[in-house]
């Protein structure tokens, strides 16, 4: 895109009054970057078909630094809501798109912010369907904001429910925990320490489609554990079912790095935030061949069985350490980091 | 070599379990002094594991637990007055008594949570117009650092940062619990970190006044199990031998470098202890030479002393004469969410470590 023709540098409060200078930044960007039959019709709304059952989820991003090792908020706010739908056991199809921006915004950053956001969506299979955007005053913002909602209708063989989980069922987590978190934490403001950590922010839908078209019913549960990290997500299941959650913690798969940023900063990894992590409950009949799918997929090759569900200590998270005592796995109190996501 | 997977090693630390086991003959209470060392315990889940006779009793070696409520209260008045208050994470959830320094900055209070001292350095350099005071608290492990960003501030005649100091010493604090009627301890595990700092010459007084084995320790699972065995092995050979475990960090004479820092800026005097009360000779304040680096003597803060919550049992537990979940307030009144004390919140806190790991919650 030629920046040149935009004729402005920087967003202003202008670009958010609804008048000539918004229509330009529309055009010039926004439209011309999402096109598509929907987007198209400029109308105040998109009018769309959508048969059967649909998954609806909404989602705001404000995650500071806004470019990171591994994405920035752009395609974050895609992945998100995305995996979010996804994790209903729909099949994400359109989004809307929703941008805060606080005047001052470098054009620069506000187009490649926009060209993720293409990717991602172009990626992830989604269409951007309709949208807003709002300039605030200096200070009133942080850069920019993102919403987004996600459709989707749901796969004709999805029975997901936390209801529907049984003693004995298998815990699996597609790949390593906790590098968004650790990713983010990197590029801080006066942290001084480096690293080659990558956000693992990607789209799970088509990996979550493949387990469903083959496994059906047999899902009993999706859930991606973002904020609050893979302990808070397992501490919510116990709970909603009253049974019991056991870890082993050799098992849970995690980089090297990562494990040794968190224990430099003193962070505990099952509370970090993942981007591109999902865990998926089974029976056991199938844990064995649900691991083999998810390994053969490019989104699952690290994918792993971190633990069963149990009728002793209902409520509890418990997990086994290394050297084979046990601990609780507690629920976070307050965030480890603020806004990650 | 590698510093922590072979200390991680199932294998070998069950094989060190199983020595305990085998020379445990009767009943000793092990008081591990740092918050690291009860968070690895707790965590791996070692204290379930070791003989019945062996009992670990959680020491007071968590910082942020002892720091007196009434200086917290000091640093949120800094945060109200504009000061950019600099802190540790670990601080800045504690209660003070009527809020928390986050709850303070909820109000509008700039506070920085940061690793180092020398980054709230930087920080007055590019706020020169703005007073920042760094909230400097820990053990003898914390102070090289933080006397070295006075130095670094008076190297580079910054005169807008200061510090709000709270320093403890372990060996004090040792002395404290051992004349203590109530005190059953049997045998001590030291600090390892601080040791690596100070090294072991104040700790030979303490094992041949109070006839007590102290065995500095480490934090990995091995470590720690290791420890352990050398205290019940001392114990039940009837020795009383100040050794060293964790002897690929801490030599005999310390961090000389470290310690020369710490004396250039600190001298030794009176402290409050949070829980366990004023301890003469126990901690560092700012020596006359540096005091226009005492957030202290510089700015007009109030010193009202305000009385702890008396469901609280603080003391008791820092002393070790109970055990967190022997507290009626435990998990029910008194949560992370909700602390009444100072052990609820800090990730080095018995109570936190026993809420956060323990199994002792699973009903």
């Amino acid at each position: 895109m030629n920046i040149e023709n935009l004729g402005f540098e920087t967003i202003n409060l202008g670009h958010g009054s609804g008048g000539e200078l918004t229509r330009n930044l529309l055009d010039k960007i926004i439209f011309k970057t999402f096109s598509n039959p929907f987007l198209d019709q400029k109308h105040d709304g998109s009018i769309v078909k959508i048969e059967g059952e649909i998954a609806i989820s909404t989602d705001s991003f404000v995650i500071t630094p806004i470019f990171f090792k591994g994405g920035n908020i752009g395609d974050l706010s895609v992945h998100g809501t995305v995996n979010d739908v996804a994790m209903c056991g729909a099949i994400p199809k359109y989004l809307s798109l929703a941008f805060i921006i606080e005047e001052g915004l470098k054009v620069t950053e506000f187009i490649e912010i926009v060209q993720s956001i293409k990717k991602a969506a172009d990626e992830s299979g989604v269409l951007i369907i309709t949208g807003d955007t709002k300039v605030v005053e200096r200070g009133k913002g942080d850069k920019i904001f993102i919403n987004t909602t996600g459709f989707g209708a749901m796969h004709p063989k999805a029975n997901i429910s936390v209801h529907n989980i049984k003693e004995g069922d298998q815990i699996l987590v597609n790949g390593f925990i906790a590098q968004h978190g650790m990713a983010i934490m990197s590029e801080r403001e006066g942290l001084e320490f480096e690293s080659t950590i990558e956000s693992d922010s990607t789209n799970l839908n088509f990996l979550v489609k493949d387990l469903l078209d083959k496994f059906g019913d047999k899902i009993k549960l999706f859930r991606d554990p973002t904020r609050g990290g893979l302990g808070t997500v397992l501490h919510e299941i116990a709970n909603d079912i009253s049974k019991g959650v056991f870890l082993k913690e050799v098992s849970i798969p995690m980089e090297k790095q990562v494990s040794a940023a968190c224990e430099m900063l003193g962070l505990d990894p099952m509370y970090v935030a993942n981007e591109g992590v999902f865990l998926v409950v089974v029976d056991k009949s199938i844990s064995a061949e649900v691991l083999a799918l998810m390994r053969a997929h490019e989104k699952g090759q690290n994918a792993a069985i971190v633990g069963e569900i149990t009728t002793e200590h209902p409520n509890k998270v418990v997990m086994q350490s290394l050297i084979g005592g046990k601990r609780i796995v507690s629920p976070l109190v307050g965030e480890q980091l603020p806004r990650i996501c | 070599m590698k510093y922590l997977s072979e200390y991680r090693n199932l294998e070998a630390t069950k094989k060190m379990l199983d020595e305990i086991h085998k020379i445990t003959t009767r009943e000793w209470n092990i008081m591990e002094i740092c918050g690291g060392q009860t968070h690895g315990l707790v965590k791996n889940g070692i204290l379930e594991l070791l003989p019945e006779k062996v009992r670990m009793i959680h020491g007071p070696g968590c910082p942020v637990c002892v720091t007196p409520l009434n200086l917290i209260d000091k640093a949120i008045e800094l945060l109200e007055q504009g000061v950019i208050v600099c802190s540790y994470g670990d601080m800045i959830r504690v209660p003070g008594s009527k809020k928390s320094l986050l709850e303070a900055k909820a109000l509008g209070g700039d506070l920085r949570v940061l690793y180092s001292p020398i980054e709230a350095v930087s920080i007055a350099k590019q706020n020169p117009d703005k007073e920042v005071v760094f909230f400097a608290v820990g053990f003898e492990t914390t102070a090289p650092a933080n006397a070295l960003s006075v130095l670094h501030a008076e190297k580079e005649n910054i005169d807008n940062y200061s510090i709000l100091a709270s320093h403890v010493l372990v060996p004090p604090a040792m002395e404290a619990i051992l004349s203590d009627e109530l005190s059953t301890i049997n045998a001590f595990l030291g600090a390892g970190h601080v040791c690596a700092i100070m090294g072991l010459q104040e700790y030979y007084p303490l094992v041949k006044k109070y006839k007590i084995p102290i065995v500095v320790t480490g934090f990995e699972p091995l470590d720690l199990v290791q420890g352990i065995y050398m205290a019940v092995k001392q114990l039940e050979e009837g020795r009383f031998d100040l050794e060293n475990q964790y002897a690929r960090v801490v030599k005999e004479e310390g961090n000389i470098s470290a310690i020369k820092v710490i004396e250039k800026i600190f001298e030794i005097g009176a402290r409050e202890w949070r829980g366990i009360g004023k301890i003469p000779k126990s901690g560092y304040v700012i020596k006359e030479a540096y005091r226009r680096f005492d957030a202290e003597a510089k700015f007009n803060i109030s010193d009202i002393k305000v009385p702890e919550n008396s469901n609280c049992i603080a003391g008791e537990i820092l002393r070790g004469i109970k055990k967190p979940h022997q507290c009626e307030q435990f998990g029910k009144a008194c949560k992370p969410s909700n602390p009444l004390g100072a052990p609820m919140v800090s990730s080095e806190g018995a109570c936190a470590a026993y809420y956060h790991f323990s199994t002792n919650l699973i009903d």
